[in-house]
């Protein structure tokens, strides 16, 4: 498929923190693509740099971070060094984004329907009561019971997965092209987010909107994704369709990573530890910034793994994959 | 294990009540003839439990269930409103100062949040070393040695002694906390979502910390947690919780291979697991109820694909289904 008809296509994307410790690199040359009605997953652990890329694409990094370097295509047109006003028409409107924290971004003084209504009139040149239907609806659509009451509650009076759900009726009010998901359901129950990821499925089925879901955990990326990206210390080390990297992980990362989550057909076994812990992105050892911690490292993980693509769909950054379990 | 042995934590029929008292203008409202009451949560309804020497006990359950409120009585740190707590076969309320006091070294806790559970100013030599100094465990002359030999155990380097909490990863933290509770010499530990802040790198580390120390250590654990793949991976047997009552329990490649209560089969449902792609959830409907105003009847009948009318009026007992199964369901009696 052309990059032009896909929802979203980021290049060689650069998002630098300039602190006066040093230069963080928190995302480093990450490129990848989103397709309408997909659900690409963004699997990493803590400061990998996902957030961080989802902050970036909606231009809400602040300083001292900055974009240094890449592109941002959404439906072709570039979004870094957009001026303010063009991003603002498209935040909430034709991009949405859902943080872990319903709080981020609901007002907890204002009752719902204030916060959504104004969510709608800010985009849409539509009278109120239109904006309110549309609210109402949006609220249903995410499985919220009696909608028209809920409507006229305040964010307090809705349990922590009800809370979740009207962050994300919000992201949907003005059916976006793209949603950025970013670990929306880490601090929900387990049924609760069997809700969340049901509703997010059929959103991009329906609607074919993409989405870009951000979280630590494989098991839920492998429930619901189509491709997938593993970052590691600011880089996508691997991408591919979500079979193929679960099924064939290449990058020693993320067969470090698949195994160690506890899995039914394993139980009791020791699980396996990637060695060492998650360098600080201050002092990256130069060359690959796993090599540290990775069984097949030697001398040529001193220089920068480039790309490689050793099937169609497929990416790893590494010297040495493992790829003699390919198919 | 021999058949007399008591188990190593019993509780029958334990309860726990939380009141919300009134406050000053709500006893004048009620003096005057308003509708208030005292609000009360039952945080944990007769529940009870048994941990044999050796055993790892999975305790799950979702947010509001009780899984941490009976963590807590067993460690000692609530008293049950109602019901007893056995420790190796001896009530915890009718022992001696002396018993008492050895019973509680012999329980020890491990929290979800190690930045919350350890004192930010004090240097890991004090928090791990003050209990068994004060308990005279080791004699002061000896401590440092000792406190070389119980962090190496939980695979901290022992020069970071002086350190403060502050100065380490989560999962070094978490590991200051493991050592803290290791260096009573406990027999039993509680374990309350101990991985659950971790990154899933860093869990697989802790986790297979506590197998290694369950071999090592003879230890018994109640295993406290959310994640059921978690649950499955480290124990024996598995206690589903439901509103404050336990609706299931089994060994755990029973349980997780033939959940009998609709609520472990919806719970199962929900699990993501790796091996399972692109697959459409079916959700559970309905959210938890508070547990202020729990249903009538069976908790999760509103919930329930298959609930009837008996549901919605008599709560069911849980009974053994078959030998070393539990399940509280009115289904079961065909």
């Amino acid at each position: 498929m052309a990059a032009a008809e896909k929802t979203l296509v980021v290049r060689d994307l650069k998002t630098h923190f300039f602190t006066k410790a040093g230069v963080v690199k928190a995302v480093d040359d990450v490129s990848f693509e989103v397709g309408r009605g997909e659900i690409m997953g963004l699997v990493g652990e803590s400061g990998s740099g996902k957030t961080v890329t989802g902050f970036s694409i909606l231009d809400l990094v602040d300083p001292p971070g900055r974009v240094v370097e890449g592109r941002i295509l959404f439906n072709g047109v570039d979004l870094v060094g957009l001026d303010e006003e063009a991003m603002r028409r498209l935040r909430g409107n034709r991009i949405a984004m859902i943080f872990q924290d319903p709080m981020m971004t609901l007002n907890p003084v204002l009752r719902v329907d204030t916060q959504m209504i104004e969510a709608v009139l800010a985009h849409d040149d539509v009278d109120k009561r239109t904006a309110r239907e549309r609210a109402r609806d949006a609220l249903g659509r995410v499985g919220i019971p009696s909608p028209d009451e809920r409507l006229r509650s305040y964010p307090h009076q809705f349990s922590g997965g009800m809370r979740q759900r009207v962050a994300i009726a919000i992201a949907l009010l003005n059916k976006p092209d793209l949603i950025i998901a970013d670990e929306p359901t880490t601090a929900l129950d387990v049924t609760i987010q069997g809700q969340i990821l049901y509703e997010a499925q059929k959103l991009c089925r329906e609607t074919g909107t993409a989405m870009i879901w951000i979280t630590h955990d494989l098991a839920v990326v492998a429930g619901l994704a189509e491709t997938i990206c593993v970052m590691y210390a600011g880089r996508i080390v691997e991408k591919g369709r979500i079979d193929d990297v679960l099924d064939r992980p290449a990058h020693p990362y993320t067969r470090g990573l698949i195994g160690s989550v506890p899995s039914h057909n394993r139980r009791g076994d020791p699980l396996y530890q990637i060695p060492g812990m998650t360098p600080s992105l201050l002092a990256l050892p130069p060359g690959c910034a796993f090599r540290e911690r990775c069984p097949r490292a030697d001398q040529a993980c001193r220089a920068e793994p480039e790309v490689s693509t050793p099937r169609p769909g497929r990416e790893i950054r590494c010297f040495h994959p493992h790829l003699e379990t390919a198919a | 294990m021999s058949l007399a042995e008591p188990p190593m934590i019993e509780t029958r029929e334990v309860s726990k009540r939380f009141v919300k008292s009134l406050d000053l203008a709500a006893r004048i409202a009620r003096r005057l003839g308003a509708d208030v009451r005292e609000e009360v949560v039952h945080a944990v309804d007769q529940v009870s439990i048994r941990v044999e020497r050796g055993e790892v006990v999975g305790l799950v359950g979702e947010s509001g269930c009780g899984k941490s409120t009976i963590g807590r009585m067993i460690a000692g740190i609530l008293r049950p409103s109602a019901g007893s707590i056995l420790f190796k076969g001896e009530e915890l309320s009718e022992m001696s100062p002396k018993t008492a006091k050895d019973a509680a070294l012999a329980v020890q806790m491990i929290f979800q949040d190690p930045f919350a559970s350890l004192n930010p100013r004090m240097r890991v030599a004090d928090i791990v070393g003050e209990a068994p100094l004060v308990h005279g465990l080791v004699a002061r002359a000896e401590l440092s040695d000792y406190l070389d030999q119980v962090m190496r155990r939980v695979g901290l380097d022992p020069a970071f002694k002086r350190r403060y909490p502050h100065q380490f990863s989560g999962g070094q933290r978490q590991r200051v906390g493991i050592a803290r509770a290791l260096a009573v010499q406990p027999e039993f530990l509680v374990c309350d979502e101990a991985v659950a802040a971790l990154d899933v790198s860093i869990q697989a580390q802790v986790l297979n910390l506590f197998m290694d120390l369950r071999r090592d250590l003879d230890l018994t654990y109640l295993f406290i947690s959310h994640d059921l793949s978690v649950v499955e991976h480290i124990s024996d047997r598995v206690v589903i919780m439901y509103l404050g009552r336990v609706v299931e329990s089994a060994a755990t490649p029973e349980l997780f291979a033939r959940p009998n209560h609709p609520y472990t089969h919806a719970l199962l449902g929900e699990v993501p697991r790796l091996d399972l792609r692109r697959r459409s959830y079916a959700p559970v409907k309905g959210e938890i109820p508070s547990p202020l105003e729990p249903p009538p009847g069976c908790h999760f009948h509103p919930r329930c694909p298959h609930a009837m009318a008996r549901c919605r009026e008599e709560m069911p007992a849980l009974r053994e289904i078959a030998p070393g199964r539990w399940s509280a369901c009115h289904l079961n009696d065909g």
